[in-house]
């Protein structure tokens, strides 16, 4: 029924559609005139529009920037993280002073040069100082954020890591596992070939330096201490991605990649801070599949103390295969 | 050739070897495809405000992949998957390229036909096949490719890991290829034609920009689609013939695969390869066409010409060697990251030279708003909008956290998708009384443009708050994270804008259809134009000129050129006594 009544509905919009051309062709034609001439008219209502769709648009995106503005992540909570905030607002106001500056021009042209029968344009077909002025300007901004881009880089991704406590995430269709190195801080070695029964993660057990290797679910980080994230995937690329902490590293089947970082603020200061239900996640950004949207494991920073407590309480490795 | 020889309905309107008549195919092709496109956005987006929600509509389209009106999560990523390869390849590549091309270039430069109408033909009707091919897999049993467009392996090399990759994705792989060897027959010939066939005083300092942007567009789609050939083809290899170029250290639903030794980040640097030169691709066609547009519709020359042309080389040169900022996050050496933002960043140097000279164009001129001029100013808009954000993405410092994010869908909606959307919609309106001798309803125009241009805003602008939210991108529903909760007031934001673009897209296609059959008829040069293609006569003819192909005595952009008696001087008139070329 509903299927009908749109199938007329839309039949009738289109009648009506044809009788507006075939009526203002008939009007025009009376008059001797071309409807589809541009004329002054035209010209004047359109360049008006323009000027109107400046403060429409400009207002809409201050609009976003006010209201939404409680949407965008916290401010990092991991050390490189905070270095790249920093370049991320001077970027970011580098290209909103730009934006604003360059569309309202842009719009007010098209108003301030809206065509006129009686106007004749300006013939003026190039200016080499001018451009030369508007190449070399860029380029000089350019060089500036390329140079504060790629410190940044270099500190975010050459970390020292000779202190760093080392864990694995462990990405599959469609979850996380983590696997920390216990008390000598090494993994033991791992082989895709290895995985069985409840050896999910294929941990060689006749490395000995997988005798005190603890897998878990959640993972547990003190803060202010470093860590050094080692990815593997199982399956299909996964990506781990911790966007509070301002972290990133695909997992790649066949391949190992690692991310270090230095958690700056414990679970509990971020709740007081965010609210009771702020939790650092752990999220795909990948496409993995079908559950692709929800592939996600807790990260909780806390003390010393409460990280001695937690990590007292998980079985190593050796212990859970062990046990019957 | 040059005779009117005698056409049969078959070689005049379905075989046909004449360039007007294929750039017709292409762009009606396109034109049904980026409908296509259009709906299945429309069904993902119904879904993303609505998470969970039944839509009757829904099961009414896609049957048993959204049972009970609930879209599938699987067919959301095949929806997501199709939307993005049918817009990037069908609509902005074969449907905007072999357009344009294939209509202006002999017009432009003073040409019969391309240099072979046969070549020409085939690659459409290869275009043709890969599209029959494409749309065929919508219709298998496990669905169509659901991969993402830029189909990484494993994921869209195992059937057990999606179940797009099974048969669907065979098709994608079978109908990519058949496009790839349209696309460099059509490539091949453009170069070909633009470099040989240019008619008496035609140089190339006289070229219009537009055929600049073509030429080098078909240049980086010859240098570029043959990698993405072969990475389909290493692919096809691993999927079908237990190969193991892509394909290392798997287990997938218990199963231990025994490839080794392979690795999907190669895949990643071939498609790359192919992918970033693909998106200027896109953009340059759209980027001369409106330069023509401009020029006219301000009845000025277009401002540094030199500089103009200097900046496509610019940008077609850097392209190639910087894919691998779509990589920064696959553990690549830090140094290399390094490079690849080094050579990104410095993309944004001639982006700049030609944003500014539009304006300089702009600035004094005596603008007629044809719809087509208000679709070239918008898209100087969205260009600008969107290079800037590139500025953040090709930063790999701030790209950790952006990656893969809702900003990079805002991204490269804005810069790429609205911008070449614009142009290709300013070369329709600017063309369409050359292409079927009829004119195109202004008004309608003008309510097209300014639903379009408001709408299109209204849907990729808010996309940079999610992602800077940290949502991630290709997310069949983002209520699995409490984090994100509030995040669907945007989504609804952006999917009323997404339906409302989409049905000022309906007044588009009905003025279309109405003014090929009943739009008044068009003069012969109704923008007062300079370009050749304006002094071939209204009818169609194989051959375009009916006598002798015109001469060239001046550029294309003399337009309110002092002591000229009209504000426009057609590129054939001789100079006059002590007139100096610009
Ligand atoms: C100033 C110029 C630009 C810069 C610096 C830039 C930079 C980038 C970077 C770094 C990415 C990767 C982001 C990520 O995946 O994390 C990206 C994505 C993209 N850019 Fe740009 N871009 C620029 C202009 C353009 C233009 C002109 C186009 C097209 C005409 C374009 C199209 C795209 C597309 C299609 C993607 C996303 C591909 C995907 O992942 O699906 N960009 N851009
Ligand atoms: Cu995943
Ligand atoms: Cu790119």
């Amino acid at each position: 029924m509903t299927n009908i009544l749109i199938a007329i509905i839309v039949f009738l919009i289109i009648a009506l559609l044809v009788q507006i051309l075939r009526v203002s062709e008939l009007l025009s034609e009376i008059n001797n005139t071309d409807v589809n001439e541009v004329t002054d008219e035209d010209n004047n209502t359109q360049g008006k529009l323009y000027l109107a769709i400046t403060f429409i648009f400009l207002g809409f995106v201050i609009w976003q920037m006010v209201y939404w503005n409680h949407f965008l992540l916290p401010g990092a909570s991991s050390v490189h993280g905070e270095i790249i905030d920093g370049l991320m607002s001077f970027t970011m106001n580098l290209i909103l002073v730009v934006f604003f500056i360059l569309t309202p021009l842009l719009f007010y042209y098209a108003f301030k040069y809206r065509g006129k029968k009686t106007n004749t344009a300006y013939f003026y077909s190039h200016n080499n100082k001018l451009e030369i002025i508007w190449t070399i300007v860029p380029t000089i901004v350019l060089s500036c954020v390329i140079v504060y881009g790629l410190q940044t880089w270099n500190k975010a991704m050459n970390p020292d890591t000779s202190q760093s406590k080392v864990i694995e995430i462990y990405a599959k269709q469609f979850d996380w596992t983590a696997r920390y190195s216990g008390s000598d801080n090494q993994l033991g070695k791992a082989n895709y070939k290895l995985v069985k029964g409840r050896n999910q993660l294929g941990v060689d057990l006749n490395d000995e330096k997988s005798e005190d290797d603890i897998v878990v679910r959640e993972v547990h980080l003190v803060k202010d201490q470093s860590v050094l994230l080692k990815f593997r995937s199982r399956d299909v690329i996964h990506s781990a991605y911790l966007p509070h902490f301002r972290v990133q590293m695909n997992c790649v089947p066949g391949m190992n990649t690692q991310f270090a970082f230095t958690p700056t603020q414990t679970t509990a200061e971020m709740k007081e801070q965010e609210g009771e239900d702020f939790e650092f996640i752990l999220l795909c950004n990948k496409i993995c599949g079908v559950a692709h949207y929800n592939m996600q494991m807790k990260f909780v920073v806390e003390t010393q103390e409460e990280y001695d407590a937690w990590i007292a309480e998980q079985k190593t490795l050796k212990n859970t295969l062990t046990l019957k | 050739m040059s005779e009117h020889h005698k056409e049969t309905f078959i070689t005049k309107y379905i075989f046909s070897q004449d360039h007007k008549m294929i750039a017709k195919q292409f762009l009606i092709t396109g034109m049904f495809m980026a409908v296509i496109g259009m709906i299945m956005s429309a069904l993902f987006r119904l879904q993303l405000a609505n998470p969970g929600q039944s839509f009757a509509i829904l099961e009414m389209l896609l049957g048993k992949w959204a049972p009970g009106g609930v879209l599938d999560p699987s067919m959301y990523l095949a929806l997501v998957t199709m939307h993005g390869t049918i817009l990037v390849f069908w609509v902005l590549t074969a449907g905007l390229s072999g357009t344009f091309a294939n209509f202006l270039i002999p017009l432009q430069i003073g040409a019969r036909d391309m240099a072979s109408g046969f070549l020409n033909m085939l690659s459409y009707w290869f275009f043709f096949l890969a599209t029959v091919v494409l749309l065929w897999s919508l219709f298998v049993e496990t669905g169509p490719a659901s991969g993402g467009w830029t189909i990484y392996p494993p994921l869209s090399a195992l059937p057990q890991a999606i179940p797009g990759s099974g048969t669907g994705m065979t098709l994608w792989l079978t109908s990519i290829a058949l496009f790839i060897v349209g696309s460099l027959l059509g490539s091949l010939n453009y170069i070909v034609t633009i470099l040989n066939l240019r008619t008496k005083g035609m140089s190339m300092q006289r070229l219009p920009l537009t055929i600049w942007a073509i030429l080098l567009t078909a240049i980086l789609g010859v240098l570029s689609f043959p990698v993405l050939l072969a990475a389909a083809l290493l692919l096809i290899m691993d999927r079908s013939f237990g190969t193991s170029f892509y394909l290392s250290d798997i287990i997938i639903n218990g199963e231990v695969l025994h490839n080794a030794g392979g690795s999907p980040i190669l895949f990643e640097h071939l498609f790359w390869f192919l992918g970033h030169p693909e998106v200027y691709i896109i953009l340059l066609p759209a980027l001369g066409i409106v330069s023509e547009v401009i020029a006219v519709n301000s009845r000025k020359p277009i401002f540094g010409y030199k500089a103009m042309v200097g900046a496509l080389l610019a940008i077609a040169f850097l392209s190639f060697i910087v894919w691998g900022h779509h990589m920064f996050m696959t553990g690549m050496n830090p140094f290399l990251g390094s490079v690849f933002t080094f050579t990104t960043l410095l993309i944004a140097i001639p982006s700049a030279i030609k944003v500014f000279n539009y304006l300089a164009t702009l600035w004094k001129g005596n603008i007629q708003f044809t719809p087509a001029m208000l679709f070239a100013i918008a898209l100087v808009s969205t260009f600008i909008t969107g290079g800037l954000t590139g500025l953040i993405l090709g930063d790999s410092a701030l790209d950790i956290n952006v990656h893969d994010t809702y900003f990079v869908v805002g991204h490269f909606h804005i810069v790429m998708g609205l911008t070449a959307i614009y142009g290709m919609f300013a070369g329709v309106y600017h063309w369409f009384p050359k292409m079927y001798g009829r004119m195109m309803n202004k008004n309608f125009g003008y309510i097209h443009f300014w639903g379009t241009f408001i709408s299109a805003y209204g849907v990729f602008f808010p996309m940079h708050f999610l992602g800077l939210a940290g949502l991630p991108r290709r997310y069949y529903t983002n209520s699995a994270f409490p984090m994100f909760d509030g995040l669907t007031d945007i989504n609804s934001v952006i999917t009323f804008f997404a339906l409302s673009g989409a049905a000022f897209q309906l007044i588009f296609i009905f003025n279309f259809f109405y003014s090929i059959f009943k739009g008044t008829k068009a003069k012969q040069n109704p923008w007062r134009s300079n370009t050749l293609e304006w002094t071939a006569p209204i009818e169609r003819i194989h051959g375009n000129w009916p006598g002798e192909i015109p001469h060239v005595y001046r550029w294309p952009y003399d337009y309110s050129k002092p002591g000229a008696d009209e504000d426009f001087v057609p590129q054939n008139q001789p100079l006059k006594e002590g007139e100096v070329e610009h």
